[in-house]
């Protein structure tokens, strides 16, 4: 991580020394012209990259401070335009500079240099690797332990051997009229007793820890219809979780995105630029073909920017599924009480397949209630019964479960 | 207590000759098991090809497959919403206010929607009428979730599309009106100021069409008196709550007379509440009647008078109210009664009130004359109710001409006539030989089946429409879901036949907005679901002669018999009839589900031969009466009913359905084939038969025995002058050899709980105002996805209901009486006889409805005998159960004293023996999310709606403020259901909560207290004002 983020900074650096400011048009353009243009791609409007070339600059200022003006004065070029792209005006915006113009379209034609983006993506693979190398060396230790047991028996044997064949031990035989021990073991009633005792329980506990596991889907991460990746959107996109699953503020269910909340981004955006992972596959046109997918379900023409209405619901596999009889709130967990989404389903911003992180077992929700105390701040409901109860119990601050947090009808109706 | 008194289940313990008895005491199973039948049949066990060793190695690989299938998983697909509607969040309810207008219940309702499926009905407060939703208006949700509901149009039998249907009509309606050949649209009762203008615009259009109402169970002598006597074809409305003195002659007016949604001014006068001067006022109610109806038991003084006598009781109230002399015709005491009850009418004035349900013009003129003699406040005429306006003669004319051939075209919405109809043979006749029919239907039922073309329609939660069910009070239908399958509204056909490019929610909001709204926002309107207009309509008296109509009536003759047909709470007038919720609904008088019968009174069913018995494992059966009238006959099994009138025996309209039925539904027999001209009296002849009939009866035990501590009850003079002690005692026991209340904290041999931390949930129910209407079963039903288990398992007492209305009679003539009675035994030999006396209910017994569902116990007998602890108590008062962890010891049903608690014996969902709602995909889609469907084996019951209380406790976390006074009111379904205020819920310790105040009352008493449970239900001591006669 750590050499990528150098990387980063040399590239970053590298850019804010040129001039025009690539950077500065870079986040002028996002700002400002990113709903509608592109910068190699029609959108609403048309690719910015090499407009600089076809228009002239002082055009392109007027153009952009005020092109309804232009066309109303009968401006050949601002009307062939005007047409082009259905006769939607553009926004007018006389708050930008020619500076800030020129850094904008100096941002659509700068191509960044294509060797960092390769050492960044050799950095990471070097990342993982380094993870696989640990894996390696423990095979390769316990590998030469084996092999040290091994030899040291055979030493063993040889020596014994060689002792026999020498005469030398005399000892042993007397030994061997005497009860073999698996006899001796047999006859001492006690220890039968308690090496049974002792392999029952423990099997018994096994066979238990093992039941136990039947139905916990802990780390289930099925493959779901369309390849959509949480580290790209929560992760390097930082968009907020409640974003995509607002109703889980209000409702007691988090909520799967309907398509239309994807889609007011992905109106804009087509295609994947980011990061890749050539190792697993994930490559851009990897990412942009899923893009394609959700264009497919919502029923979106990329070349007429418009609905077709002809649309194919997503049936994504659900991972954390409750039992029937478990009543969960998530209003209660996350608008309430303020936990982050993370507590109990994990990194999520870190996972490109989206698994399940906590067990959702009974005992894992009883551990944290007992542990957890009340959000009490600013929350007038508790106010009262938090001052009387906490008198009652002599603590400072109540836990979930001395608010009644374990009682069996909370959850379960 | 230690007295040699003798307990027993059955009176026939008594006869000590009876075979049974021993059999019972001897013999664990009764009935021969069936394992001989099995073992017996030597050909085919030798037949079979499977051995010991193959039954074994079946057995274990079934086993071992089992076990490994269930390591793995199902895989769960969620599928989001491509384009999310903005109002939808996934797990929250959205609630559209909408109204029912079937044709027989009109209601004013809130819909709750979950994910865009309606779930449950609640009522509408801010409706001023209409506004409660009773047993079926609750059930009419699963209706729409009918899997024998129509999925589109058909032609003969065969499905054709709307475009064939349209063209088709409209090629018929048109030839039609070039020959001027007359068409009838005969349509159910529409209160739809929308859909008259409609159906005028249509005769516009086609001037050949004749439009005629048809109620399946008529109100028309009731509109055709008030249309002689005010000269306008309605009905009056009435307001209880004004009265202080109410006269029924033969009218259930807590039931479904005149459309029902009479309970709320009802109960506003039968609460008594003690004013400044420690006196309590409750109105005093008079039932004159020969069934058993739910108004009869709530009465403070129910006279039982065959059909007849009803004629002549009424002609002498007028009489003796306008001074007009009717001779007497009545035996001697009933005739002083009758007297009383005049009296009583006279002394209240204008707070007095008198109703009829006698199906003749000149009883209805005579209740509409005494009430403008007393100057009836209750009595609204000026206030029309419109839900009733169906016309008997048009009908039989109909009839008639359908057979003579002068109607050749006919069009039917919301009717069934061919099921109806008592003479459903001519309507058949006379519709085949029609050149078109069309029948709106949402089932292809018997009308539907005989009718050439039948157009789908929608249930009403899929439909728009408008409502005037009282004049000058209109409400709104919306729809609450898209519609199913393909359906389409008669109101939309019209406009389609009538070349109109409007569809019909256009045509009504064109309509509100230029006839109705007078400037208030549609928007407004369709969100509160009701507009009231300030319009008031002025009626004026006609004058008439009623000394004429007193004559006439008092004229009656008896031929014999009588038999009066009437509507039961469950099923009403039959629409509803594939509806498992309301055939599973035991009636609320005889407790009986799944059948209707001839209910007889006691000397009567002696005389004819008629019988009920108990079988060995305590379920009620029944012989058969073979009942004719007008040369039709049925076979009816027999209920004996206490409080039946001597001569006259009752029938229940809305059974014996059999097309778009599942089997399981098909019961009892149809009561229309007896229901000649229209009129519910009808002389009757009955014989006995020997067959015998199995009922599924929930409640075998009839009278209170004298126990006073479950039903306490007093009357007014003494409740408002003597001490709480006398009236509302609390059971003492002896401590240290002194006398100390049951309740006192020294008896107790638990440490209380400290309950004043956060909520501490209480359940008020006031027995004066329950009436036994049963929304809040259907309500439970609904809220709680409590399984139908089927007419058998209710049969073995495996009902589910998480709530039920006991119903009890008294063995003397007052419970009162009853407890004296109890309180005078002494020794064994006379508990012996007396306890046998007190088995019989009265011939006219008083009644009580006792709702009893989990009394939530402080001191919880099941919690301290469940071996795995999955009852359990929770701080806010609730006894929880947590079905994941019971193992169905059914240790904690035997340990409760309130017999509350359901055992799951089968699984009922996904199961093709009980073939209900839950076994298909349709019917499952009513099922509340919030709470789990429990599976076999497990323990369950009452929560106290938990998964509301806390929906309504998280509320207020997340909006991080404390909970609103009367937030808490609607949470139990139950309780929200209970549109006159019987249940009320709340938090006890918010001082300023509803149920806290009631708490304080000296009424109030926890059921079987002795047992020193602690419940967290109470009970209001019922009141009678029965000081007076």
């Amino acid at each position: 991580m750590t050499i990528f983020a150098c990387i980063l900074f040399l590239f970053s650096f590298n850019i804010s020394a040129q001039d025009p400011d690539i950077a500065k048009g870079k986040s002028l353009f996002n700002a400002n012209c990113a709903s509608c243009h592109k910068v190699n791609k029609k959108l609403i409007g048309p690719a910015l990259r090499g407009v600089y070339e076809e228009h002239e600059k002082e055009w392109l200022y007027s153009w952009v401070r005020n092109s309804a003006a232009m066309i109303k004065s009968g401006d050949p070029d601002a009307i062939d335009i005007y047409e082009e792209y259905n006769k939607v005006a553009m926004n007018s915006f006389p708050q930008l500079s020619n500076e800030d113009i020129d850094n904008i379209f100096a941002y659509a034609d700068y191509i960044p240099p294509k060797p960092a983006a390769v050492s960044t993506v050799s950095s990471n693979a070097e990342v993982t690797s380094s993870g696989s190398t640990n894996d390696v060396i423990l095979i390769l230790l316990s590998f030469v332990l084996i092999v040290l047991i091994i030899l040291l028996v055979l030493i063993n044997k040889t020596l014994k051997n060689l002792l026999i064949q020498n005469d030398l031990i005399t000892e042993e035989k007397n030994n061997k009229k005497g009860i073999p021990i698996g006899k001796a073991f047999i006859q001492n009633e006690f220890l039968v007793i308690v090496s049974v005792v002792i392999l029952l329980l423990s099997s018994t506990y096994f066979a238990f820890q093992y039941m136990l596991q039947i139905g916990v889907d802990q780390g289930y991460m099925p493959i779901q219809p369309i390849h959509y990746s949480h580290k790209i959107h929560a992760g390097d996109n930082q968009i907020e979780c409640q974003y995509c699953h607002y109703s889980a503020k209000k409702s007691k269910h988090s909520g799967i995105p309907s398509l239309n909340v994807c889609m007011n981004c992905h109106e804009n955006i087509a295609e994947y630029n980011g990061e890749e992972d050539l190792e697993k596959g994930y490559t851009r046109d990897f990412y942009t073909n899923e893009i394609k997918k959700l264009y497919k379900a919502v029923g979106w023409d990329e070349n007429s920017q418009s609905y077709t209405g002809e649309t194919e619901p997503v049936k994504w596999v659900r991972i954390h599924n409750l039992p029937d009889f478990v009543y969960f709130s998530h209003a209660q967990h996350v608008t309430v009480a303020g936990l982050d989404c993370q507590k109990c389903h994990g990194p999520v911003e870190e996972m490109e397949v989206l698994y399940q992180h906590s067990p959702l077992t009974m005992g894992w929700c009883l551990n944290c209630h007992k542990e957890t105390n009340i959000k009490v701040k600013d929350n007038e409901y508790y106010t009262k019964i938090h001052e009387e109860l906490s008198k009652k119990y002599g603590v400072e601050e109540l836990t979930v479960a001395q608010m009644g947090g374990l009682e069996c009808g909370k959850c379960h109706y | 207590m230690g007295n040699h008194k003798k307990y027993w289940k059955s009176e026939i313990e008594l006869s000590s000759d009876d075979k049974m008895i021993d059999d019972i005491k001897n013999k664990e199973f009764v009935d021969k098991l069936p394992s001989d039948l099995f073992l017996s049949d030597q050909k085919h066990l030798q037949n079979t090809n499977t051995n010991r060793r193959d039954f074994l190695k079946y057995l274990g690989f079934s086993t071992a497959a089992a076990t490994l299938a269930s390591c793995e998983g199902p895989v769960n697909r969620s599928i989001p919403y491509v384009v999310q509607p903005e109002r939808i969040i996934p797990g929250i309810a959205n609630y559209y206010a909408t109204s029912i207008a079937d044709g027989y219940d009109f209601a004013n309702v809130l819909v709750k929607t979950r994910e865009g499926r309606p779930i449950k009905i609640e009522n509408n407060s801010k409706a001023e009428v209409k506004s409660s939703a009773n047993a079926r208006v609750q059930a009419s949700v699963l209706s729409m979730y009918d899997s024998l509901r129509l999925k589109g149009p058909m032609h003969e039998g065969k499905e054709t599309n709307w475009n064939e249907l349209n063209k088709n009509i409209i090629d018929e309606l048109e030839s039609m009106k070039v020959n001027n050949s007359p068409v009838v649209l005969l349509t159910q009762t529409f209160a739809s100021p929308s859909t008259s203008k409609i159906i005028k615009d249509f005769k516009r259009k086609y001037p050949n069409v004749k439009h005629i109402i048809y109620d399946a169970i008529s109100e028309s002598t009731a509109l055709d008196a008030f249309e002689i006597a005010y000269g306008q074809r309605a009905l009056p409305s009435y307001d209880f709550s004004y009265a202080d003195v109410i006269v029924s002659v033969g009218a259930d007016f807590l039931g479904d007379w005149q459309g029902g949604g009479h309970d709320l001014g009802y109960v506003k006068g039968r609460i008594p509440m003690k004013d400044k001067k420690n006196k309590a006022k409750m109105s005093k109610h008079f039932q004159l009647e020969s069934n058993m109806t739910i108004s009869g038991a709530n009465a403070d003084k129910r006279i039982m008078l065959t059909p007849t006598q009803q004629k002549i009781a009424l002609a002498k109230i007028y009489g003796y109210i306008s001074g007009y002399s009717v001779s007497t015709k009545l035996p001697e005491n009933i005739d002083l009664s009758i007297k009383k009850v005049a009296e009583s009418l006279i002394k209240a004035g204008e707070k007095g009130i008198i109703i009829t349900g006698i199906d003749d013009v000149d009883a209805h003129l005579l209740t509409y004359a005494i009430n403008d003699l007393l100057g009836s406040l209750s009595y609204k005429k000026d206030e029309l109710s419109l839900i009733r306006k169906g016309n008997d003669k048009e009908v039989l004319k109909l009839i008639k001409d359908l057979n003579n051939g002068e109607v050749k075209g006919i069009i039917m919405c919301g009717v069934n006539p061919v099921y109806t109809l008592a003479n459903s043979d001519d309507f058949i006749s006379g519709i085949k030989k029609a050149n078109f029919s069309v029948c709106f239907s949402m089932k292809n039922d018997e009308t539907a089946g005989t009718s050439k073309w039948v157009a789908a329609t929608p249930h009403y939660f899929e439909s728009w429409g408008d409502n005037e069910m009282v004049s000058s009070n209109y409400s709104l239908t919306q729809p609450t879901i898209r519609p199913l399958f393909d359906t389409m509204q008669f109101q939309d056909c019209l406009l389609k036949w009538m070349d109109s490019d409007m569809n019909f929610y256009d045509f009504i909001k064109d309509n509100w907005e230029t006839n109705i709204l007078n400037n208030t926002g549609w928007n407004q309107a369709l969100h509160d679901g009701v507009f009231k207009s300030k319009d008031k309509k002025q009626i004026k008296k006609l004058s008439y002669n009623y000394n004429v109509s007193a004559n006439k009536l008092s004229s009656s003759e008896s031929l014999g018999l009588e038999l009066v047909l009437y509507s039961k709470t469950g099923l009403g007038d039959g629409q509803q009839a594939n509806n498992p919720w309301l055939q599973e609904f035991p009636d609320p008088i005889t407790r009986v589900s799944w059948d209707n019968y001839l209910t007889v009174s006691k000397s009567d069913a002696k005389e004819l031969g008629l019988k009920n018995y108990n079988v060995s494992n305590g379920a009620l059966d029944s012989n058969y009466a073979n009942i004719t009238a007008k040369g039709i006959s049925l076979k009816v099994p027999v209920i004996i009913q206490p409080g039946q009138a001597k001569g006259s025996v009752g029938l229940a309209f809305g059974y014996g359905k059999t097309n778009a039925m599942k089997k399981e539904m098909q019961v009892g027999v149809n009561a229309y084939r007896l229901y000649h001209n229209f009129n519910s009296f009808q002389s009757v002849e009955i014989e006995s038969s020997d067959d015998n009939h199995e009922f599924a009866c929930v409640q075998l035990h009839n009278t209170l025995m004298g126990r006073g501590d479950i039903i306490k009850e007093t009357n007014l003079e003494i409740f408002n002058t003597k001490d709480v002690e006398k009236w509302n005692s609390v059971t003492k026991v002896s401590l240290n050899h002194i006398e100390t209340p049951v309740n006192s904290p020294d008896v107790d041999i638990w440490d209380e709980f400290d309950r004043s931390i956060g909520h501490h949930f209480n359940l008020s129910i006031d027995l004066n105002a329950c009436t036994g209407c049963g929304a809040c079963v259907i309500a439970c039903h609904a809220e709680n996805n409590v399984p139908v288990v089927g007419k058998t398992e209710v049969r073995r007492s495996r009902d589910m209901h998480w709530l039920r209305i006991d119903r009890y009679y008294s063995s003397k003539d007052s419970f009162e009486e009853d407890n004296n009675k109890k309180d005078a035994i002494s020794g064994l030999s006379d508990s012996l006889s007396v306890f046998g006396e007190m088995e019989e209910p009265s011939t006219n017994p008083q009644v009580v409805f006792q709702p009893v569902m989990c009394q939530h116990c402080n001191h919880a007998p099941c919690e301290t005998v469940c071996p795995v602890a999955a009852t359990s108590h929770g701080r806010q008062g609730q006894n929880h159960m947590a079905y994941n962890r019971c193992v169905g010891t059914r240790y904690c049903a035997n340990n409760c004293p309130y017999k509350v608690r359901r055992f799951n014996w089968f699984l009922y969902n996904n199961n093709d023996e009980f073939d209900f709602n839950m076994n298909d995909d349709l019917g499952k889609m009513v099922l509340n999310p919030d709470v789990v469907v429990r599976s076999r084996g497990v323990m369950e019951k009452c929560s106290f709606c938990i998964q509301s209380t806390q929906a309504v406790i998280l509320k207020a976390k997340r909006e991080g403020r404390t909970v609103n006074k009367g937030e808490f009111n609607d949470t139990c379904a139950c309780s929200a259901a209970c549109s006159t205020g019987a249940m009320k819920f709340g938090d006890i310790n918010d001082k300023e909560s509803e149920v806290s105040v009631l708490k304080e009352s000296d009424r109030v008493y926890h059921l079987l207290e002795s047992v020193g449970t602690k419940p967290n239900v109470f009970y209001h001591v019922k009141v009678r004002n029965t000081d007076e006669t």
